[in-house]
């Protein structure tokens, strides 16, 4: 089959083998030889104004511009932007960029070049930039590879490493919690009921010496549902409850499982769902979670 | 001054893939169509705007004359620019008063090469093309220094298209959506889609022109102004240039009832529309306008076109026709339309 006539199709180029040569004249050559030696010049107009990239003649009077040559930047601002998601062949950097008018500091116009600022979410008007020269410059445009923004923030690293021991209060908690208990105490001023176990009353400040095991039954007086995964919990939504124990008089934390997270409400009945005997330690990861009774909500 | 009118017009369907005809095939059936609407085969002088990089080959506008009938030898000439430019040295030679008629047409195949590279080489050469600044780019540069909104640009596009779609010449382009950038912040259904087509007009002077059609669309106004091509030297939110056309032009002197624009990028006509002080009154683009049906070079011509087309069909008195070239509305040329009474 051969093809149809009228879709028979040439491929071929339009180039300038080796380039196209062009003058640059006193003007551009003045700013392409500086650029060459890694620095920016603009040019004066008659009127004072600075015109970076120079030109020839003052776009606003047609005037002949000055001689005089001044270094400008290397720092600008921003003006405006476009962002290239997807650069092409022709693009000066192969990952994502911005296109931007740089007012470069000592200049009255704007420079349109490249800046390299990693994301798009790092671009605004405003933003403070500075040329990243290429380490062989020959005279030309690209001899600035791009832009970079101005260095605002640092990230810096924190890591410190600690061996901690529960304290007593707490050990004696996580040994009734081995044995699959829940030790309380009981303040013999105010005879609150603490759980976990304290060794002292932090509203009558005394020493607290009564010990009391508690149900591992209790009411949820308020909870929240987590959507950020914690290694102790790694399937989200999960949910994180004040669990008040019965016999108690404070709530403690704790999760709540064996139940979809949009159903758990204040005033739910729920037990403590111990690991099987035989895996059980000295942590709290002997309780997988708290799970419904079934039994009707409490009054709070 | 002469009074010059457009007495006819005419445009292919055009075409969003190269449908196999040449540049000189586009043009003979917008050129017989012009021809059957004013019974001229020869007229005084003969102007077409293209470009040659859309070919990628020298003078390739030398071969298209062949469907011209360039024997006895022709009064011609060419603009490298939208055939819109075309039309003004047109209205300039009738305006020397020894000629009465003049053909103008402009065509383009986009289709045959990268138009968003192509439009680099425009560029200044020393300080924007070495940079591979695309045509996407600089346009997104611009609609980012007017700081247009996402829902009225999509509404510009949206309505464009839409009247595309019940334009038979315009390409049929479903309603804007996705959340994609080409460059941001431009999408790419902001972008008027390149097509391959082809458009003619006819100009005449006084009698001839009432002897020619009914309704000529008087040209009571024609200007062009440019300004500097470097983008960092311009207040890229507004265009000083079409504004300064539009008032030389006399945009202001009278209602507008259609102002076709020459708009190649969804923003553009909020910055025309400023530019030209075009009021609610006015119905910017009801062909869809280049956002429905871009064909490169005569895209300009046909906004002439299309806005004398409203005044040769009786339906408007007074209209606009806005061509653009150069990078970011750089360069813009105004044209104003009025019936015989209007």
């Amino acid at each position: 089959m051969t093809v149809e006539a009228r879709n028979l199709e040439a491929r071929y180029v339009l180039e300038f083998p080796g380039g196209y040569t062009r003058t640059t004249g006193p003007v551009i050559g003045r700013f392409l030889t500086e650029l060459r030696d890694g620095r920016i010049v603009g040019v004066r107009t008659a009127e004072g104004r600075t015109l970076v990239p120079p030109l020839e003649y003052d776009p606003a009077t047609g005037d002949a511009v000055t001689e005089e040559f001044v270094e400008v930047g290397p720092a600008g601002t921003v003006e405006s932007w476009s962002w290239v998601h997807a650069p092409r062949k022709a693009h000066p950097l192969d990952r994502p960029f911005a296109w931007a008018l740089i007012r470069l500091d000592g200049a009255d116009t704007a420079l349109v070049h490249a800046v390299d600022a990693g994301d798009v979410k790092s671009m605004r008007p405003g933003l403070r930039v500075r040329p990243r020269w290429r380490a062989e410059r020959t005279g030309h445009i690209t001899d600035i590879e791009s832009f970079v923004p101005d260095v605002t923030k640092i990230v810096s690293v924190v890591r410190s490493e600690y061996v901690v021991k529960p304290g007593l209060a707490l050990a004696r908690f996580l040994e009734g919690v081995a044995e699959g208990v829940f030790i309380g105490g009981r303040c013999g001023s105010c005879h609150k009921v603490y759980v976990p176990y304290r060794t002292t009353c932090p509203e009558c400040g005394v020493a607290i010496t009564e010990e009391v095991v508690l149900p591992d039954t209790g009411t949820i007086t308020t909870f929240a549902i987590n959507n950020l995964p914690d290694p102790r919990a790694p399937e989200v939504p999960f949910v994180s409850a004040y669990i008040l124990l019965d016999g108690s008089d404070l709530p403690m934390i704790a999760l709540v499982g064996e139940i979809a997270a949009h159903e758990v409400r204040q005033g739910m009945r729920v037990r403590a769902v111990w690991v099987p005997e035989e895996e059980r330690t000295t942590s709290m990861s002997n309780i997988k979670w708290f799970a419904p009774t079934g039994e009707p909500d409490a009054e709070l | 001054m002469r009074e010059i009118a457009v007495v006819a017009f005419a445009q292919t369907r055009h075409s969003a893939t190269d449908d196999g005809q040449s540049e000189a095939e586009l043009i003979v059936g917008v050129l017989d169509e012009v021809r059957a609407k004013t019974g001229l085969r020869r007229f005084g002088f003969t102007c077409s705007g293209s470009c040659d990089y859309l070919a990628g080959a020298p003078f390739s506008f030398v071969s298209v004359l062949d469907a011209i009938g360039a024997w006895p030898p022709i009064s011609e000439s060419h603009v490298e620019m939208d055939a819109a430019w075309a039309l003004y040295e047109a209205w300039v030679a009738l305006q020397h008063g020894d000629i009465d008629s003049a053909l103008v047409y402009g065509f383009g195949k986009p289709s045959q090469g990268d138009l968003r590279e192509i439009m680099t080489l425009q560029l200044d050469p020393y300080y924007l093309a070495p940079l591979g600044l695309d045509q996407v780019s600089f346009a997104a540069l611009q609609a980012s220094a007017a700081g247009a909104g996402r829902a009225e640009l999509d509404e510009i596009v949206r309505r464009s298209r839409a009247d595309g779609r019940a334009n038979p010449y315009a390409l049929d382009l479903p309603d804007p959506a996705g959340n994609d950038f080409e460059v941001e912040p431009l999408r790419p259904y902001d972008i008027a889609p390149s097509a391959d087509g082809a458009a003619a007009v006819v100009l005449a002077a006084g009698d001839l022109a009432r002897e020619l059609c009914e309704n000529p669309a008087w040209i009571t106004g024609i200007a062009h102004r440019i300004e500097p091509h470097y983008l960092g030297m311009r207040d890229l939110a507004r265009s000083a240039s079409a504004a300064d056309a539009a008032r030389a032009a006399g945009v202001g002197k009278g209602h507008v009832d259609v102002a076709e624009l020459h708009t190649q990028f969804s923003h553009e006509e909020l910055i025309l529309r400023e530019a030209l002080e075009l009021g609610e009154g006015t119905v910017v683009n009801p062909s869809g306008g280049p956002l429905a049906a871009n064909p490169v070079m005569a895209t300009g011509l046909i906004r002439i076109g299309e806005a004398a087309q409203r005044i040769l069909d009786g339906g408007a008195s007074r209209t606009v026709g806005h061509a653009s070239s150069g990078p970011c509305l750089q360069h813009n040329l105004v044209t104003v339309m009025e019936a015989e009474n209007g």
